[in-house]
């Protein structure tokens, strides 16, 4: 703690991971791995953020990230409100505006925020003077999970430089892919996207990504899988025909990873949906990090709440 | 009313009397009684002095919403004809997606009504192409017709059923009545916010591709070769577009299009801020099809700029980006756009642009032809060539200041209008 605590983040507010530098996302990913420590103690709290008051905003269900969010602030000795609403505000008679200037005026400092509307973020620090963490906006960027599948990797592999990682499944529809392409791509990995053809949004090489269809192209060469969760309603939109066929042949199975010559490390942001993207061979495996991504997920959201949480504003 | 007034040493462009020159204009109780270089006057005429000013023929924004009936905390019919005075037309044509919409003859003499609280700007009324405007049934066409309505459309919606659309070109081709097509296939678009393309992709947000505006024009302007009549296609927005339109006029097909001021001057790396005021419908697009639509306006592919000014108030405005209404106010800018985006870097001449801001509009809906010539009645636009100013949307006359240009620099300003005896000079 005592030799990053000194370093700032360039940052005011995580948005994303576009532009965000590499300096800081290691300087987050180290933060996060010494709140890890404090994770293994009997007493899993410090008093970091003791008079800090932070809401979480969420117009969208969520429970991991949530929760995670919920027990990071507590453990650092924040004030935590949970604010839920379903959808727009303004169908019960209110903006979205008004809600967060009404949540602001009772002095608040820090906004965790997750929505359907993409840009959502970014709106909140026009009309908030609070720092707006992005808990997932719309299919734009969730950068806590990408930093916490960061940390994950390169706890693993000691280093993010040259790894192949390889995301597989609706990446249209993905807050988590589009994520962690930035930050995995500013931090040197070497990074590919493969699902379905209806599930791959347009012109997305150009952020430096190699697209494939076939999982059988992939899997020879990755040192680590990303799965996404593969979402029913996405049925009805004609972007895959069953999930039976899904699982047929891009899900990720024992059988398949064979094919590799060494382990193939698997992440998966969750849910699981098993035996549609993931077979429980797979999801229940050793070389399968899952629930220590879970873990990771309140360390590094520890890390991220205290960077941005004791940085004096510079505007 | 019965001033007369003086226009001294103004620069006339006409492109029906192939008028282009520095020269002196009377009008006399709203007609043109004299074009001099030297005019004498006396003490009851107004005189103005028009150095470095365009006097041209009254532009007509043939693509407007005024929101009178039902929407009227966005805009009335008076604030919309105030800003388009103040914006340099003297016509403009309003939409019917109003509440109720405008598909009977009784809210045709409404609109009307509103209008003649202000009579320098001329408002035409376009009808719905359907019942209610709900793309199942004919709208009663020839009663629209008898309340002189000069077009028809379901715009804010496609008109989608193909077999409505033959329907639509065959009954109104008998009263001579323009089908202006919104074209957007659903289907495609679906709940897309803006192009699908890779800003959509890296802003995850659903996207509009540029097949749910093209497959519905191929679709029609085949109905059109098949049954006849008058289309116009509303808005075009992408390059596609451009080339089938541009097939569509060698075959001779009484086709015709417009393009807005947006469409060839932003794109959607505009929505990278999230500013709800580059949410539009079509969506922004890319530079390739901007620079489609400039060779378009230059190879008269492309007929008439209209605005298609869609004036929302502010707290519509100020939301989540995918709760936001599509739409942007243009009235008071395009004027402005047009000069410093065609004129100046060299797309269009005075006399082209002037073609697509005021005769093209009014020949497509046969609209009065205007005329700078003696005996004529007066009914002009001026334009300061050489003024730069910067866009202010708290200086709109419209109720509304859903504006992507605010704060842009730009060169040539409404210097005002002329029409039904009226002067009123730009603010």
């Amino acid at each position: 703690m005592t030799e990053t605590s000194t370093k700032k983040l360039q940052i005011n507010h995580l948005l994303g991971m576009e532009n965000v530098s590499e300096e800081d996302i290691t300087l987050m990913l180290d933060t996060g791995m010494s709140f890890r420590e404090v994770l293994e103690r009997p007493i899993k709290k410090v008093p970091t953020l003791n008079g800090k008051t932070i809401v979480n905003l969420f117009f969208e269900t969520s429970t991991r990230t949530r929760i995670a969010f919920e027990l990071a602030e507590r453990r650092l000795s924040a004030d935590v409100v949970n604010f839920a609403a379903s959808g727009s505000s303004v169908s019960k008679g209110e903006t979205f505006k008004d809600t967060v200037q009404n949540i602001e005026a009772m002095k608040i400092d820090m906004i965790v925020v997750r929505h359907s509307s993409s840009g959502v973020p970014k709106f909140l620090t026009e009309i908030s003077n609070a720092t707006i963490i992005n808990a997932g906006d719309g299919a734009h960027e969730h950068p806590t999970q990408a930093l916490l599948d960061m940390m994950t990797l390169r706890e693993k592999f000691g280093t993010l430089k040259n790894l192949r990682v390889c995301i597989i499944g609706d990446i249209s529809h993905s807050r988590v892919a589009l994520s962690n392409i930035y930050g995995l791509k500013t931090m040197g990995a070497i990074v590919s996207i493969c699902g379905p053809k209806t599930m791959i949004p347009k012109h997305i090489e150009k952020l430096g990504v190699k697209v494939f269809h076939h999982i059988e192209d992939v899997i020879p060469n990755v040192d680590a899988l990303n799965v996404l969760r593969i979402q029913r309603e996405r049925l009805s939109a004609n972007l895959f025909p069953s999930n039976e066929e899904y699982n047929k042949y891009f899900g990720i199975t024992k059988k398949r990873l064979e094919k590799s010559t060494k382990p193939i490390t698997i992440l998966h942001p969750g849910p699981i949906n098993r035996d549609v993207e993931i077979s429980s061979d797979v999801a229940d495996s050793e070389h399968s990090l899952i629930l220590h991504q879970v873990l990771n997920g309140v360390a590094v959201r520890m890390g991220i709440l205290f960077l941005l949480g004791t940085k004096t504003k510079t505007n | 009313m019965s001033k007369n007034y003086l226009f001294q040493n103004a620069h006339i462009i006409d492109p029906i009397t192939n008028k282009d020159e520095i020269t002196s204009l009377l009008v006399e109780n709203g007609a043109i009684k004299k074009i001099a270089k030297k005019i004498s006057f006396d003490k009851n005429t107004v005189v103005i002095n028009c150095d470095g000013i365009i006097l041209t023929s009254g532009f007509c924004d043939m693509h407007v919403h005024l929101r009178e009936p039902g929407f009227e905390h966005k805009e009335t019919i008076l604030t919309g004809l105030t800003s388009a005075a103040n914006g340099g037309f003297t016509a403009v044509c309003c939409m019917p997606n109003t509440n109720p919409p405008i598909d009977s003859a009784t809210v045709v003499e409404y609109v009307k009504s509103q209008a003649k609280k202000f009579p320098a700007v001329d408002l035409f009324v376009i009808a719905t192409a359907s019942k209610e405007r709900k793309g199942n049934e004919l709208s009663p066409i020839a009663e629209l017709c008898e309340s002189e309505v000069v077009g028809l459309s379901d715009d804010g919606n496609p008109v989608e059923n193909a077999d409505l659309v033959r329907r639509i070109l065959e009954y109104a081709s008998m009263y001579d009545l323009t089908f202006i097509q919104h074209c957007e296939d659903k289907s495609l678009s679906k709940n897309g916010v803006i192009n699908e393309g890779f800003v959509s992709t890296t802003l995850g947000t659903y996207g509009i591709p540029e097949i749910a505006e093209t497959t519905m024009l191929q679709r029609d302007l085949q109905i059109l070769e098949y049954v006849g009549g008058k289309y116009h296609a509303a808005h075009l927005s992408t390059k596609k577009s451009v080339e089938i339109m541009r097939i569509a006029k060698k075959k001779k097909l009484n086709a015709t299009c417009e393009v807005t001021p947006h469409h060839f001057t932003l794109t959607d790396e505009a929505v990278r801020s999230f500013n709800t005021n580059t949410k539009m419908n079509p969506p922004l697009r890319t530079k390739e099809d901007i620079n489609a639509i400039l060779k378009g306006l230059q190879d008269e592919t492309i007929d008439v700029i209209a605005s298609d000014h869609a004036p929302h108030s502010f707290d519509e405005k100020e939301v989540e980006f995918s709760y936001s209404p599509f739409g942007i106010v243009g009235l008071e800018t395009t004027i402005g756009i047009c000069v410093t985006y065609l004129i100046e870097k060299k797309i269009l001449s005075w006399n082209e642009l002037v073609k697509k801001l005021s005769v093209n509009p009014r020949k497509i809906l046969s609209l009065p032809e205007i005329k700078i010539e003696v005996g004529e009645n007066a009914n002009f636009t001026l334009i300061d060539t050489n003024k730069n100013w910067t866009v202010d949307k708290t200086q709109f006359k419209s109720k509304s200041n859903n504006t992507p240009f605010h704060n842009l620099k730009l060169k040539g300003k409404p210097f005002g209008i002329f029409n039904n005896g009226i002067f009123i000079e730009n603010k």
